[in-house]
């Protein structure tokens, strides 16, 4: 804020004697009921989900929780064809996913980085897809997929390839959905980048064209090289949420054909609230929070070095 | 720098091809679930597609009187007003007490708040809340939200209260104004844009969700993303009627994003981008 704005305050403001307790501990009693919701909603839970996965027990059946230690850890990394199977693809998904949007993100921001008519608009139209609810842009999605009817299969027509069947075919269906999340978060990247730009120093440009610098060289050389600490951001945001994407995936395949699209998010669902496991998808959800956190720790790290 | 005005000229329409070409597939998703709103089934069906039809307003009618979405709607919107409500009177003392006084470790877990997945305590709570016969209501709903609506409030309020000038609180101090009265009469008016900000990013990540509102609403508290998935399953897909759901979930989405348009990167990313 550049400038001091006028205070609304009435003179004179005290109407009664501080309470010297209030005032003493405001630093804690402030925060204390964002404390107290953040422990009773987030860190409880998550403790109860540790205790949860040393369990045996099917919400369905009237038997409580029966003690087993690591056994549901044990038969997921050992016996568990479809958890290995779903830990593979998430790591295959977020990283074709965030791959695909950063280099898209980066191009783009490039070339919306130049002044033109109308850029304005296009900036605010670039901010509908990744607000727009998840699960009503998925329709539209598995509306162009639909392998009749689809507008996607129509246009491969118009270049004369035969039909795809999508989202339905095994070895397509997760690229369906990459592309899908990728639709989403590309203007992302490409507006944290934008704003990367923005904030670029002009010297390095101006030493370089006096030493005769290409557009290109530019680019490579100094460009790119300073945008990193922002595209490092981008990468971190993408990576986390791109771990976690759920929506899209269960509106669009509910991790189907078979299991070709079933991420750890949605084979723990699954396991939770259709087959009602609660102690195996407890496991499940450690193993894949573990994941998460063991990501946004090495991009922390990465961050911290390039800063 | 100076350029023949033909290359400047190529230039440009390069630039505009570029811009076309980079910008349609993202504009035309939206384009082409209104247009699939307002034609009928067999148009929607017709191969090959159709961009020019008659339209009809058939599936709006047939969605809100045949229908129970207006009431998915009041859900929806009951939903996201309590948890952004909720989450505006939790998180706004905290993002105070943590901008004043420094408190980074608190900054620090309201963060991981953000990372951690939702179905960690999805779970958790579907367990409590049947214990406790409270699926399928507003409360149990709302309550989950707040996990959504609480740290973004504060992650966007930090960022507006460290950008207020010190001096402001020292002077409200130094005129016998408590501490409540400095956030309440001085911090906080001088931050009205980022409580709007916040409330309404806010609205929309609760209005948004998909997830949490499946489980924990069941049937009996359908919010609008939920209707939309459970009008899916149904055997006999209906595009038009479906679309035309979509189109009134999208609508306030789209108007509200346009009000905090600057801010929504912001909040994206946890205020680490200034956008």
């Amino acid at each position: 804020m550049s400038q001091v704005p006028a205070v609304p305050v009435r003179a004179p403001v005290r109407r009664r004697s501080f309470n010297l307790f209030d005032e003493r501990n405001a630093r804690y009693l402030m925060p204390a009921p964002a404390v107290l919701a953040i422990v009773g909603m987030m860190v409880f839970p998550v403790v109860y989900t540790m205790w949860m996965s040393f369990q045996s027990w099917f919400a369905s059946s009237p038997k409580g929780p029966i003690f087993v230690g690591l056994d549901n850890y044990v038969k997921l990394i050992t016996q568990d064809a479809r958890f290995s199977g779903a830990f593979v693809r998430t790591i295959v998904f977020t990283t074709l996913a965030v791959g695909l949007q950063t280099i898209l993100g980066i191009a783009m921001a490039l070339v919306f980085n130049e002044e033109f008519k109308g850029r304005g608009i296009f900036r605010s139209l670039f901010l509908l897809p990744m607000m727009a609810t998840p699960v009503a842009v998925s329709l539209v999605w598995l509306m162009m997929y639909d392998p009749t009817s689809g507008l996607l299969n129509y246009l491969l027509s118009l270049i004369g390839q035969p039909p795809s069947i999508w989202v339905a075919d095994q070895s397509i269906a997760l690229l369906c959905l990459v592309v899908v999340d990728s639709w989403k978060f590309t203007p992302l990247v490409m507006l944290i980048v934008l704003a990367g730009l923005s904030a670029l120093p002009t010297d390095p440009y101006e030493s370089a064209a006096i030493d005769g610098a290409n557009s290109a060289q530019l680019l490579w050389h100094i460009t790119l090289p300073l945008l990193r600490p922002t595209i490092m951001v981008a990468v971190l945001f993408r990576s986390i949420d791109a771990l976690k994407t759920f929506d899209s995936i269960f509106v669009i395949t509910k991790g189907g054909p078979v299991y070709a699209s079933e991420t750890l998010n949605i084979y723990s669902f699954i396991q939770a609230f259709e087959y009602f496991n609660m102690g195996y998808s407890s496991a499940l959800l450690m193993i894949f929070f573990a994941l998460v956190m063991g990501v946004s720790v090495v991009f922390m790290r990465l961050r911290r070095v390039s800063w | 720098m100076v350029r023949p005005k033909w290359n400047k000229a190529l230039r440009r329409t390069f630039l505009y091809a570029f811009v076309v070409f980079f910008s349609a597939p993202f504009i035309f998703v939206f384009v082409w679930m209104v247009m699939a709103s307002l034609k009928t089934q067999l148009q929607n069906t017709a191969i090959p597609p159709l961009l020019f039809f008659e339209p009809t307003l058939a599936n709006y009618d047939k969605v809100f009187n045949r229908t129970p979405v207006v009431q998915y709607f009041l859900n929806s919107v009951i939903i996201a007003l309590g948890s952004t409500g909720l989450g505006l009177l939790l998180g706004l003392p905290a993002a105070f007490s943590i901008a004043v006084w420094r408190q980074h470790f608190l900054a620090l877990t309201v963060l991981s708040s953000r990372i951690l997945p939702g179905m960690s305590y999805l779970l958790p709570w579907f367990i409590l809340f049947s214990t406790i016969r409270q699926i399928g209501t507003h409360q149990a709903v709302i309550l989950s939200h707040l996990t959504v609506t609480m740290p973004l409030v504060i992650w966007i309020l930090i960022g507006f209260f460290e950008d207020l000038p010190g001096e402001l609180f020292d002077a409200a101090r130094i005129d016998g104004c408590s501490i409540y009265g400095t956030f309440m009469r001085v911090a906080l008016p001088l931050s009205m844009p980022g409580v709007v900000v916040s409330g309404i990013l806010a609205f929309i990540f609760s209005w948004n969700n998909f997830m949490l509102s499946l489980i924990l609403g069941g049937s009996a508290v359908r919010t609008l993303p939920v209707a939309v998935y459970s009008f899916m399953g149904e055997t006999m897909i209906d595009w038009g009627g479906l679309n035309a759901t979509a189109t009134t979930v999208t609508l306030p989405v789209v108007l509200f994003v346009l009000i905090v348009q600057k801010h929504v990167v912001r909040g994206l990313t946890l205020g680490a981008v200034k956008g």
